[in-house]
């Protein structure tokens, strides 16, 4: 494998191939009830404690379209710039399972409420555009747990009947780290318009991953398999290197590569074969004929577009013309709502005379590495961003240092404290008084005085010892500056 | 009163809100009758000590402001009731009891009708004798061995031998119109959307819908007002504002134009559903209406489109009785095995065959070639009626293309059985609205049925129509009791 101007490439012998990757994302959609239905749709609740008669399909029992639903497909679609289908059919796909009570889940095949579109991923390399087949809103099955019991298999529905959004790929990606970025890219924007929580743990983002592979070059696609379910970006990127090496394989063999769906083995890092093109089902889809044709107006549509908020492309724009930012440091503060959030309410509350490259660099350095070592995301951050802005000011200010900056931080992240108390409390306010800190130096130099000639006579490196012997004896809180200065006076 | 249950509901409502007969009166009268009439097999569950239990309790403090106040009526078994198993004539169902009410039901028991017990049905409505009810055929009473008509068979049954005053059936294809046409009772099946399908075992979502049947067709118009609402919880109900049926019931139809549709000259039709049709044609012109020839000319392709369409959608709809949740579940080796064998054992011989035309003509290759097919069809079905309604205010056809036939007689021929849905069938393909009254009998004794079919919402046109001929047939069925001994 070679990554070549990032190209990502498998390299064999004379040959070298492209990997083809599209990818179909299954994004649950942020709403407090299903789909069709007025249950809940709470994680981790008890089992089948989240079920209506509709849900459990009982007899006589008719789906309703929950508009809230249809609203969140609209504005997915619309983040994903994409057409917005004024006309879509409910379908149903055919076929039995013991989590699947209807007999059969409510899809949109050929009329879906979302059309093409596009997203722009942020690549090392530059920027790259990703085209979107199509979103459709489907339900989704319950879920079988057959490790409960030796010889019975469980069924939990409360899954059952809650509302998906599958966001089709056109076969843009080409390598791992792509579908990283898409994978991170969509996370993001559905965050910002928060239509899915993106909670890949939870279940609440998975994909079914489409690979193939070409000699480079080549304008035809190679034969794809299509891996199910995977619920991690890991063991996407995973499963894409495993399959398309597989594959390459099998061309260098001179065998052929059978259209086929396949799951991934987490554990033995596989894939392996799930049903060939022969065994896939025929789900016999058709129109739902419980359900209308679900019809959208222009207005319906333009007032969902006047709902949409600042979505990461335009967020970054901005804040590299508002902020001076680079394209490095918008993307990490854009490619998440709420650190987006939490820079801008910093930014608001550091006022008029306001550092904001040092704000970023705290956000992204003391900040993250401390919620890190936590395992705390942003929006559960111990310090606020109030608190955190005050003590940006502290720096740029002159009242502390760096290095005391850091202590401060390192008490603040234990109790949300105002920096300016730690500071007055702990009397660690900077010590800028160059009579006090002359009167400091004096007494260093008087007590090394050997030193000091050793120092006169060309021994220069001595000078980091006044440095240090003079923040030690003002307990750190001297202006390193100011010792610097005065040091040079009196050496 | 010794003839209570000869007594037509409006006549029960008369009597019960002047206080000339009690709830408790009435409602023990048709148990009673009910009781004697178990050859007919009209019943699957009785709810007899609870009704009367309702009945006292409606005595002792009577809300007389009610459409149907303490009025006993035992309704068709494919109408989810809570707490009373509803089984839609299946084995699968054999042991389902509902924890929900369907808005139909519900409506009637609003207006103060007590559930008398649910009516025997063509499993799952699939059938045009009620022979392939899980619980057995239903003896008609107009004749021993006498097919009453399908799928609403123990209601048309129940109706015409007097076990409840009125009924509600179900009508996919024909099967309120046909029961009623072979029993010598009125039978309405409304525009798609008037009546709501939420808590009805579904056939056929797209065809489905409720209807009244009963002895005259004041009766029915007021079960009618009753049953029609709009229901949120069925996303194809129509919001549209609904007449006071019987109320504004009038037999003036002077100045109408009836058409009369060639097509419905079907080869092989016996000589005396065409003398019908044709005493039909005079009744309309004798109620001072005139009769306009009209064509339908795609009517030959419904049946077929029906054939392909409803059992389509059955295949999808009846998928849910897998054994996992609730019904009938045969043992099996594992989940497959398991499905395989309660279907299998769980449903009947033309409830699989249904399944299985279903199933193929949605199959992947096939789909265009039948089931996109069958719904242009239904289109170009829907736009001969749009057509003809430029022309006339409704049309009159024969109800079916026979009189009732022995039971077993059609069993072994399900293409003979399926033309008995011809008349009927194209109604339920345009969503409209048919009403069938009986006008006549064969050579027999056998009673025969007219069709109205309204243009859509307009159930108040084709009921007046229905009415004003009515009046002119003065139709006597013939009702021996043979059965009660």
């Amino acid at each position: 494998m070679s990554k070549k101007n990032s190209e990502y490439l498998i390299n064999r012998k004379d040959n070298q191939y492209e990997v083809v990757i599209g990818l179909e994302v299954h994004a649950q959609v942020l709403s407090e009830s299903k789909l069709f239905s007025t249950s809940a749709t709470k994680f981790g609740a008890e089992p089948n404690t989240q079920v209506s008669l509709v849900d459990a399909a009982f007899p006589g029992m008719l789906p309703v379209i929950n508009e809230f639903c249809v609203k969140q497909a609209i504005k997915t679609g619309i983040g994903l710039n994409a057409r917005i289908n004024k006309r879509s059919v409910f379908d149903r796909k055919n076929y039995f399972y013991a989590d699947l009570p209807q007999g059969y889940q409510i899809s949109q095949f050929k009329n879906p409420i979302v059309g093409e579109g596009k997203v722009i991923l942020d690549m090392p390399n530059g920027q790259k555009e990703v085209g979107i087949e199509r979103l459709h809103l489907e339900q989704d099955a319950g879920k079988s747990i057959h490790d409960l019991d030796p010889q019975n298999t469980f069924v939990d529905l409360n899954r059952s009947g809650v509302a998906l959004m599958e966001i089709v790929s056109k076969p843009d990606l080409r390598s791992p780290d792509e579908v990283n970025v898409y994978i991170k890219k969509l996370r993001s924007i559905m965050r910002y318009l928060g239509t899915c929580d993106g909670n890949m743990q939870e279940g609440s983002l998975r994909a079914d991953v489409n690979v193939s592979v070409r000699p480079k070059g080549s304008k035809e696609f190679g034969t794809r398999c299509e891996i199910k379910n995977v619920n991690s970006i890991k063991f996407m990127q995973m499963a894409i290197e495993y399959e398309a090496n597989r594959q390459v394989n099998l061309i260098e063999e001179g065998k052929t590569i059978d259209q086929e769906t396949r799951l991934f083995d987490t554990k033995k890092n596989e894939t392996r074969s799930m049903r060939s093109k022969e065994d896939a089902h025929d789900y016999r889809y058709f129109p739902d004929p419980d359900l209308l044709p679900l019809e959208v107006s222009e207005k319906f549509i333009e007032e969902l577009k006047n709902d949409i908020p600042e979505l990461p492309d335009d967020k970054k724009k901005r804040f590299i013309e508002e902020f001076k930012l680079s394209s490095y440091e918008a993307n990490i503060l854009v490619s998440d709502i709420d650190t987006s959030k939490y820079f801008e309410e910093v930014v608001a509350k550091m006022g008029k005379n306001k550092d904001i490259k040092l704000a970023v660099n705290w956000i992204t350095g003391e900040l993250f590495a401390a919620l890190n070592s936590k395992g705390l995301e942003i929006s559960q951050s111990p310090v606020s961003a109030k608190n955190f802005a005050i003590l940006i000011n502290l720096i740029k200010n002159g009242t502390i240092s760096g290095k005391i900056a850091k202590t401060v931080f390192e008490l603040m992240i234990d109790g949300d404290k105002d920096p300016q108390k730690i500071v007055e409390e702990k009397g660690l306010k900077q010590q800028s008084d160059p009579k006090a800190i002359e009167a400091l130096i004096d007494k260093i130099i008087s007590s090394n005085r050997e030193k000091a000639i050793e120092y006169k006579q060309g021994k220069e490196k001595l000078f980091g010892f006044f440095v240090g012997q003079a923040m030690k004896a003002s307990g750190g809180k001297a202006n390193p500056q100011l010792i610097n200065e005065i040091l040079k006076k009196k050496l | 009163m010794s003839d209570i249950t000869k007594q037509s509901l409006t006549e029960l409502v008369e009597n019960v809100k002047n206080k000339k007969l009690s709830s408790t009166d009435v409602t023990k009268a048709f148990i009673d009758r009910s009781e004697k009439s178990e050859e007919l097999n009209a019943y699957i569950t009785n709810n007899f000590t609870s009704a009367l239990d309702k009945a006292k309790k409606f005595d002792q403090k009577p809300n007389l402001d009610l459409k149907l106040p303490g009025i006993p009526m035992a309704v068709k078994d494919l109408f989810c009731t809570k707490n009373i198993k509803t089984t839609a004539g299946s084995k699968i169902l054999n042991n389902f009891v509902p924890t929900y009410e369907s808005t139909v039901t519900e409506n009637i028991w609003n207006e103060g009708a007590i559930l008398l017990g649910k009516l025997n049905c063509d499993e799952f409505a699939m059938g045009s004798s009620n022979e392939t009810s899980f619980f057995g055929n239903v003896q008609s009473p107009i004749d021993k061995n006498l097919v009453p008509g399908g799928s609403s068979g123990g209601s048309a049954s129940a109706v015409a031998g007097q076990l409840t005053p009125v009924t509600i059936g179900t009508d996919t294809g024909g099967s309120i119109r046909q029961p009623a046409s072979f029993t010598g009772i009125v039978g309405l099946k409304p525009t798609y959307g008037s009546c709501s399908r939420y808590g009805i075992v579904a056939f056929a979502s797209s065809l489905d819908q409720a209807g009244p049947m009963a002895q005259n067709v004041k009766d029915c118009a007021l079960l009618h007002e009753v049953i029609s609402s709009y229901d949120p919880k069925d996303s194809t109900s129509i919001d549209f504002k609904r007449n006071h049926y019987s109320k504004e019931l009038t037999n003036n139809i002077k100045g109408k134009k009836i058409g009369i549709p060639k097509e419905y000259r079907v080869d092989g039709m016996p000589k005396e559903i065409e003398d019908l049709w044709k005493k039909g044609i005079q009744y309309i012109k004798d109620c001072g209406a005139e009769t306009v020839d009209i064509s339908l000319p795609n009517t030959s392709y419904a049946l077929p489109a029906y054939y392909i369409v409803a059992p389509a959608e059955a295949s999808s709809n009846l998928a849910r009785y897998d054994g996992v949740k609730y019904g009938f579940r045969a043992k099996g080796k594992n989940l497959i095995d398991m499905y395989e064998k309660t279907r299998s054992e769980g449903f009947g011989a033309e409830v699989q065959r249904r399944i299985m035309i279903g199933t193929y003509v949605l199959s992947s290759g096939y789909y265009d070639a039948y089931y996109l097919k069958a719904q242009k069809v239904r289109k170009l079905i829907k736009n001969d009626f749009d057509e003809a309604y430029k022309k006339v205010d409704a049309i009159l056809t024969p109800s079916t293309p026979s009189s009732a036939f022995k039971i077993g007689e059609k069993t072994n021929d399900p293409v003979s059985m399926y033309l008995n849905d011809i008349f009927t069938v194209p109604v339920n393909l345009a969503g409209l609205p048919g009403i069938s009254i009986p006008a006549g009998h064969d050579s027999k004794g056998y009673p025969l049925g007219l069709q109205i079919i309204g243009k859509a919402f307009d159930e108040q046109n084709i009921l007046n129509i229905a009415y004003a001929m009515e009046e002119k047939i003065n139709f006597k069925n013939k009702i021996t009791d043979w059965w009660i001994k």
